[in-house]
């Protein structure tokens, strides 16, 4: 088995702007050796298409605008690979963490360290 | 959950299961066994694919242009399968693949198939395993096959060894006369385009590539197109012109020339692979590592040495392990 590296899915769902956040952690998970592959915003039908076509072991999701967006495209994608682990990061208020925890998503409010976001990738991949 | 057999995962995707090809594609990428095995399994099947290569400079507007080029691209293939190639880092192994950020919402469903794959220590601007995606995509009734290389410099061009024909993407002051007098680049392309034209220098870039272009002797005329494929400018007669290529290149028996080429070009490549590891093995064996100290002390001729190692070679599966 040569060339095993993991591969994951970036998206975006509901606001245009705070690229930093989603970038930055794209960035370290390059450098700790995933192929991330960055579709940036994007509707549920081009997230779930993606999760497919790009056949991603981890899918994360930046999360502005309303939890609403988020959680059917989460939906979606988890009719679609049951089995596929799903992060969150962006600004997402408790009540909507426990949406999303609820789903069986991981959730990184702003603060979370970049270590920790590296390791969560890791694990949720079977990588390490 | 089991994983279905690499001749299960075939099967279903030349049927038309979607998510059966990409975790194909992923397998193949993963283990050159099963690369082999599909390989093997696609042998007999005639390729009959269109594939166009995009390449050129990073940030030239290679996944714009394919992006804006979807919807007439579809319009004629009915279907169209894009394979994006972005660089892994010789450092982390890792990749960003980003071109796909600017291919979303083209609204053509399942009519489009989009693959970002990572050139995984690949030179060439393209991966280890992109032609045999070709060939899958093709035996999974793909006609159209949009090939967009890693970000080049002046000769990464396996592309050419792979697509039907190949489009040079570059942007207005790209570089001078002698820039464009190179060996390289500018000498792979069957189709120029100079992107972001909106920009200053279109003209004298035109008139550099035209020079250069002129003293090249093409099966087919090679043309320049202007575009801003961010506002879908000249984008379609960029595709007029690239089915007014194809069209000829197939009554000139082109096409079919680049199919065998591609062919053979995967063959090749198995070939050089299987060499490759036996060479490796040969190094990495006491006994080769002993040929290698008597050829370094002096006892064994460079010759005979060469020698050895290739009767090594021929009949390594013949010895016992």
């Amino acid at each position: 088995m040569e060339n095993s590296q993991n591969r994951i899915l970036m998206a975006k769902t509901g606001l245009d702007g705070h690229w930093r956040g989603p970038t930055i952690v794209a960035r370290a998970l390059r450098d700790a050796g995933f192929e991330v592959i960055m579709i940036g915003m994007a509707n549920t039908d081009d997230i779930v298409t993606a999760a497919v076509d790009e056949d991603v072991d981890l899918v994360g999701l930046n999360i502005g605008g309303h939890i609403d967006v988020a959680i059917r495209s989460i939906k979606r994608v988890q009719e679609v690979r049951p089995s596929l682990p799903i992060f969150a990061g962006g600004t997402i208020p408790p009540h909507a963490a426990k949406q999303l925890q609820a789903l069986g998503v991981e959730v990184y409010p702003p603060g979370s360290q970049l270590a920790d976001i590296v390791d969560a990738a890791e694990r949720l991949t079977g990588t390490k | 959950m089991s994983e279905p057999t690499t001749q299960a995962l075939l099967t279903s995707a030349m049927a038309g299961n979607r998510s059966h090809l990409a975790r194909l594609l992923s397998q193949i990428e993963r283990n050159s066994k099963v690369e082999t095995q599909v390989r093997l399994a696609l042998a007999g099947i005639p390729a009959t694919s269109v594939v166009i290569g995009l390449t050129g400079p990073p940030g030239a507007g290679k996944s714009t242009l394919i992006s804006a080029l979807l919807t007439h691209a579809t319009a004629s293939f009915n279907k169209t399968a894009v394979l994006a190639v972005d660089p892994s880092s010789p450092f982390s192994r890792g990749a960003l693949l980003g071109d796909r950020v600017r291919m979303q919402s083209h609204g053509l469903g399942d009519r489009v198939f989009i693959r970002s794959m990572a050139s995984r220590g690949e030179t060439g601007g393209l991966a280890r395993t992109t032609a045999t995606a070709i060939q899958v995509l093709d035996a999974c009734d793909w006609p159209l096959i949009v090939l967009e290389t890693l970000g080049i410099g002046q000769v990464e061009l396996d592309v050419m060894d792979l697509a039907s024909m190949v489009a040079v993407v570059l942007n207005p002051g790209w570089g001078d006369t002698f820039q464009a007098n190179k060996a390289g680049l500018t000498e792979a392309g069957d189709v120029f385009v100079i992107n972001k034209a909106d920009k200053d220098g279109v003209e004298q870039t035109r008139a550099d590539l035209q020079d250069s272009l002129s003293l090249l002797k093409p099966p087919l005329p090679i043309n320049i197109f202007e575009t801003v494929a961010v506002k879908h400018q000249g984008v379609e007669a960029l595709w007029r012109g690239i089915e007014a290529y194809l069209k000829e290149a197939q009554k000139l028996g082109l096409l079919e020339q680049k199919r065998l080429s591609r062919r053979r070009r995967l063959l090749m490549r198995i070939l050089q692979r299987d060499f490759d590891v036996r060479m490796h093995a040969y190094l990495t064996s006491e006994y080769g590592d002993n040929q290698i100290l008597g050829a370094l002390a002096g006892s064994l001729s460079i010759e005979a040495l060469r020698a050895d190692l290739f009767e090594y070679i021929a009949n390594v599966d013949k010895r016992p392990r």
